[in-house]
């Protein structure tokens, strides 16, 4: 492991083992919040992994469905029915913040509700009610999915970008730190020792003089 | 922001054909440098955004732009043609991201 360059002096040795201490302490909080931080994840993506098998196929079924709807009656009698759309879909969107992460918070604001089948019951068939009836239930469960989708993509990125910090910290950081404190260490003992052997060295001379 | 706060489904037209019809607003392109070009625009404006896995799959530099910011979430979905498994794979992506491994690869296959 690479030696830091600094002067071996007694103030470095102290600077250099607060920064350690300041860095063993970080690691371990960051370790803790890595740890929280893949527990919370693993809750989340199991319920987004469920959630997006649900939507799948409900959504194949659905969308089927409105393919024989369209099937069954005339184009542009479909195209007419839907083309002035009768109730929009509004949501608010808030954040959330799990694990210092801001993550959205989609919640389907239903104050505005309009008719939710904006066309006249003569020229279309019963088939299109159905399907759009359905589709109204499996929207809020859709954007149920985008808020756990989303949040389990800026966990998964936030997850990754602590995992380098740790690992800065282990494996670079401390083990320099420690290698430098025992260099600084060692050099401050040698010198320690050749001052006492010049002392006593001084002091066999001045005695043999007598 | 009126128009912000509410859902897009950008697709094929068949597809996107039912969010209308359920009140999110629907956006039909044809091809790959039209939905590019759809996507950034409405990335400005929704919140949710809707894409078939068709599409998305085309885009992917893109959709990972908008990845790491709270807004918008652009979700794959699948089409009228039914689903790539393009979506699951990006679950699978994430969990590999964060974890290391996919773990949750076995519990899957206890489930099929």
């Amino acid at each position: 492991m690479a030696i830091a360059r600094v002067n071996p002096t007694r103030m470095e040795l102290t600077r250099l083992k607060g920064r350690l201490k300041t860095a063993t302490r970080g690691h371990k909080l960051l370790k803790d919040k890595s740890d929280e931080m893949i527990r919370q994840f693993m809750l989340l993506i199991r319920r987004n992994l469920s959630l997006r098998m649900e939507v799948e196929k409900e959504l194949k079924k659905v969308l089927g469905s409105f393919m024989l709807a369209k099937a069954v009656s005339s184009k542009t009698d479909i195209e007419e029915a839907v083309a002035v759309p009768g109730k929009r879909v509004k949501i608010k969107s808030g954040s959330k913040n799990v694990m210092s992460v801001e993550v959205p918070a989609f919640i389907v604001d239903a104050s505005e509700n309009g008719e939710e089948y904006p066309y006249g019951f003569a020229s279309v068939t019963g088939e299109l009610d159905s399907c759009i009836g359905a589709m109204g239930d499996l929207l809020p469960k859709m954007i149920e999915l985008a808020e756990v989708e989303k949040s389990c993509n800026m966990l998964a990125d936030e997850i990754e970008k602590n995992r380098r910090r740790v690992n800065a910290l282990e494996y670079v950081m401390i083990p320099e730190f420690q290698e430098t404190i025992k260099y600084i260490t060692m050099k401050l003992d040698e010198a320690e020792r050749a001052n006492t052997i010049r002392l006593m060295k001084v002091k066999s001379m001045i005695e043999g003089r007598k | 922001m009126s128009e912000k706060s509410s859902i897009a489904a950008l697709g094929d037209a068949d597809t996107v054909f039912a969010f209308k019809a359920a009140g999110a607003d629907a956006y039909a392109v044809m091809n790959e440098a039209e939905a590019r070009e759809k996507l950034r625009i409405l990335a400005r404006n929704y919140d949710i955004i809707f894409i078939t896995e068709q599409f998305a799959e085309k885009l992917p530099d893109l959709i990972a732009r908008y990845k790491t910011r709270p807004f918008p979430a652009v979700i794959p979905i699948p089409s009228v043609s039914g689903s790539t498994g393009y979506g699951r794979k990006l679950v699978k992506a994430d969990v590999e991201k964060a974890i290391g491994t996919d773990i949750l690869q076995v519990e899957e296959k206890k489930d099929d």
